[in-house]
């Protein structure tokens, strides 16, 4: 999972073929990379229509100013995950720069210039890696060189710490500002000499800090949501209140008298009402009047569609399922085979920050604001809504307020419905806003799912046969469905069966789903650690050492490291008060391993969490603060879907439609966090979604040592 | 009729109903966006302020409602548990989004103004109401812990 070119999933993501480039701009050095390859996949259509970046030719990655500012181009998309922080570590510690006079800016969206933007899959470390250290490493490089020349001397001789150059010898030193006239007419090696991690002076250490507290601590950063310009006007959308309903018919006449409604009409998704203020918009749409056409909304209750998944699972159906794992015969169970299920509900985003966008459509060209998640996904999107050229619509990438993969669904729902709003405007800007009912009702959900499986254990007590049964929505139109079986279809687990007997079922269901901070490990982790536990207590043996000789059986090595850290500092074995218990699992996720031992006791039939002790491998730890705050994060979020997360329907209409019926994660559920991070010096991997998967089975196994019942689905259940 | 509000210690007259709910009156009407929305509902405290000094979710209030109390935003909240609350929130990088923060923030200062030295169950009644859907809640406590720390006056 550290190829460079590891793009967003779904997507075929080509490498770029670079060429770096210097120039002086404006009294500014610029480093940055040049593609070679107009017609490299799909970029002549991405940027037709558009201008290079303003700076230069190229996509400018480094800019360093005459007083020695350096500014860190991030492309990647800051959605609290803290990636800009590490993003502008891994340039400053190549070039030496002075950590504190290093600021972070976010690219806007442009093909040619950045590639294909977008997070996801935690691959912004990865991808990143490469590309961003010999950026750096290139103009460390050119100033060596100007230094070199300057002052007569073997460019060998020359070092440079903290922005200074100099060459101790002589006693001469020079800044980057002093150096950059010089510095930008040097050429960039192609292939520049990179460090190794024993030479890193910022990486691994908590010098690497993020950028944007002190903006995120007095409200003045801006986010979407902030957005003013003059002339500007809101709006919402009243959407159907069952997916796949349309308009029949609709009146806006009363939305009209609302003061301060400008406009109201239907666009594909529901009607718009455009107005001055916020609080004009929503007291407009709810004067609307319309009147929905069901016949082809889907209509079925949660109840409903788990009847028919079980259904499903069970061969019930004329669904024909795809083998996703198989070995030997595909044998039916074992008659002792010992058997699971597990039911998952849909699960909303619900990022802080509501869906919205600000929008302007002016001729062929649009102008977007917006917490992208994918920009290059939804500068696509609003062309196609303005039937226009992708390089005609320029995003203005701006911090979201939280995603978890809402903001990163590739039919850019709320992107779109901007854009068609903002045709009808005739160039004025348009902020759209969702309500948080709107977002909570409004799908794109990780979906519910329905696992079935059936374990045989050898004489040696290890799984000798493996059966899975699941039944889970795909995630994209084309492209399969192996997101829903990710982390089960692959379980180290698997390693000692002689048969092996996996189907996976896609039902076509009306409801939007989309990935969901950690997509199938979300729902996979939890499958295979609760029954790994159940299995390990079925044959009387330790849940740790259970894991571990399966581990060394199949030559998982990183799970064996991360497994024994976690014994020793999570306690395992050790004693515990009376009600207490600790219950582990350990999950690798786009290639990170975490594990994690939580300490649980009951409470009317619900279980609470005081502590968790949590190891990571994540290669070499680029900004250890993070790695800790995204653990600490991740295990909040899984703790949230697990203790109250669940989307149901009722006919059709979602349940939930705010945060009183809707509740998240509080202050006072949260246990306190301690992380271990594995010293290592393999290229880094992700670390925004890995911390998520393993907290629900800890607490589970946790659940099982004091009541002794298995879980058979999520959120825990009360009483 | 023009309504007067005393926000941030200036005097805004606004045009907006008296039904408006304050949040609304602050980001539209003034540009004071620091203060957000979240749910609506007095259910997420993202839009918390504070109406002479008590902590206030300003979408579920209505600008008549205020009469002549002082309202304070973030952008307002100054004062030396404010700027301990600040230093702490940087110096622990509490922030992911940050979408929540100002929130978080004038729940905290109002706490360490009636609690000065408080205990965790202090800090899970007066911050309870106060999502974090980036799950940012232990650093926040800590730093809490450490703006009470640091705001005590020796004796
Ligand atoms: S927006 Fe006011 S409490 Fe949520
Ligand atoms: S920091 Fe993202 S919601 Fe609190």
């Amino acid at each position: 999972m550290t190829d460079q070119a590891n793009g967003p999933r779904g997507f075929a993501m080509t490498r770029r073929r670079l060429i770096l480039g210097g120039s002086l701009a404006g009294g500014a050095m610029i480093v940055g990379y040049a593609a070679t390859h107009p017609a490299e996949i799909g970029g002549a259509i991405l940027s037709g229509g558009g201008k290079d970046p303003p700076e230069s030719a190229f996509g400018a990655f480094i800019r360093i100013d005459p007083d020695g500012q350096v500014t860190i181009v991030n492309r990647q998309q800051e959605l609290g995950q803290g990636i800009h922080a590490g993003i502008a570590a891994i340039v400053a510690e190549e070039l030496d720069a002075d950590w504190a006079r290093v600021r972070v800016i976010d690219a806007r969206s442009n093909f040619r210039a950045y590639g294909l933007q977008g997070s996801a899959g935690s691959n912004s470390i990865a991808s990143n890696w490469d590309l961003m250290r010999a950026a750096g490493a290139a103009a460390r490089s050119m100033f060596v060189d100007a230094a070199a020349l300057r002052w007569q001397v073997p460019r060998r001789l020359i070092e440079v710490r903290d922005g200074i150059v100099f060459h101790a010898a002589s006693n001469r030193q020079a800044t980057f500002g002093e150096l950059l006239a010089d510095a930008a007419r040097q050429t960039p090696p192609q292939t520049p000499r990179l460090k190794t991690p024993d030479a890193y002076r910022l990486i691994g250490t908590d010098r690497v800090r993020r950028k944007d507290s002190l903006p995120k601590s007095t409200g003045a950063q801006r986010y979407a949501q902030d957005v003013r310009h003059p002339g500007m006007l809101i709006a919402m959308v009243a959407h159907s209140p069952r997916f796949g309903g349309r308009i029949a018919r609709y009146d806006v006449s009363d939305a009209w008298r609302v003061k301060g409604v400008v406009d109201a009409f239907a666009i594909e998704t529901g009607v718009a009402v455009v107005a001055e203020t916020t609080i004009a918009a929503r007291r407009g749409r709810e004067a609307l009047r319309i009147e929905w056409d069901d016949r082809a909304a889907e209509k079925r209750s949660s109840a409903d569609l788990q009847r028919q998944y079980h259904d499903i699972a069970e061969g019930r159906s004329d669904l024909s399922p795809e083998d996703f794992a198989m070995r030997g015969e595909g044998a039916a169970p074992a008659a002792d085979a010992i058997e699971f299920a597990f039911d998952f509900p849909y699960l909303a985003h619900a990022p802080m920050e509501t869906l919205d966008c600000v929008a302007q459509v002016n001729g062929w060209n649009v102008k977007l604001t917006s917490g992208s998640h994918l920009p290059i996904v939804d500068q696509v999107q609003a062309a196609r809504a303005a039937l226009t050229l992708p390089g005609k619509v320029d995003v203005e990438v701006v911090p979201a307020g939280g995603s978890f993969g809402r903001r990163g669904i590739l039919p850019a729902d709320y992107i779109v419905e901007a854009v068609r709003i903002a045709r009808r405007t005739r160039g004025r800007p348009v902020k759209l806003i969702w309500t948080r009912e709107d977002d909570l009702t409004g799908g794109y959900y990780r979906p519910m799912s329905h696992h079935r499986v059936a374990v045989a254990l050898g004489a040696d007590g290890l799984p000798d046969q493996w059966c899975f049964r699941s039944v889970c929505q795909a995630l994209l139109p084309v492209g399969g469905n192996a997101q829903a079986v990710e982390g089960m279809a692959d379980s180290p687990y698997l390693s000692t069966a002689r048969t092996i007997d996996g189907k996976l079922y896609t039902p076509d269901i009306g409801v939007p789903v989309s990935f969901w901070r950690s997509v199938g490990h979300s729902h996979s982790a939890m499958v295979m650690e609760h029954v790994i536990d159940q299995l390990a207590r079925r044959v009387g043996r330790d849940p740790a050492a259970y894991r571990r000789q399966l581990y060394v059986r199949a030559g998982a090595t990183r799970r064996i490291e991360v497994l024994d850290t976690l014994c020793e500092k999570g306690g395992w074995g050790r004693p515990i008060e009376a009600g207490w218990a600790r219950g582990m699992a350990v999950h690798e996720a786009f290639g990170t391993t975490v594990g994690q031992i939580a300490e649980v006791r009951m409470d009317g039939g619900r279980p609470v969490v005081r502590r968790v002790v949590a190891v990571v491998d994540c290669g070499i730890a680029v900004a250890p603060d993070q790695i800790r705050a995204q653990m600490e994060g991740g295990i909040g979020f899984g703790l949230s879907a697990a203790l109250h997360g669940k989307i149901t329907l009722r006919d059709g209409i979602v349940e939930q439609t705010n945060f009183d019926t809707h509740p998240i994660l509080r202050m006072s559920e949260m246990p306190a966090v301690e992380t271990h991070i594995l010293p290592r010096t393999t290229p880094p991997t992700g670390m925004g979604e890995p911390g998520v998967p393993p907290i629900a089975p800890a607490v589970a196994n946790a659940a099982l040592v004091l009541t002794g019942r298995a879980t058979r689905g999520l959120p825990f259940a009360v009483g | 009729m023009p309504i007067e509000l005393k926000v941030n210690g200036r005097i805004a007259r606004v045009d907006d109903d008296g039904d408006t709910p304050l949040l609304w009156v602050l980001r539209d009407t003034l540009g004071l966006t620091g203060t957000k929305y979240g749910c609506g509902i007095a259910q997420c405290g993202a839009c918390t302020v504070h109406i002479d000094g008590q902590p206030v979710r300003s979408c579920a209030f209505p600008i008549d409602a205020v009469g002549a109390s002082a309202i304070t935003t973030i952008e307002g909240a100054v004062g030396p548990e404010a700027d301990a609350i600040r230093a702490a929130w940087v110096a622990r990088d509490v922030p992911q989004c940050g979408f929540c923060q100002s929130g978080q923030i004038m729940s905290a200062i109002a706490l360490l103004r009636t609690a000065p030295q408080p205990t965790d169950a202090d800090i899970d009644r007066a911050m309870g109401g106060n999502l974090c859907r980036c799950a940012t809640y232990n650093r926040i406590r800590a730093a809490i812990h450490d703006a009470a720390r640091a705001t005590a006056t020796p004796t």
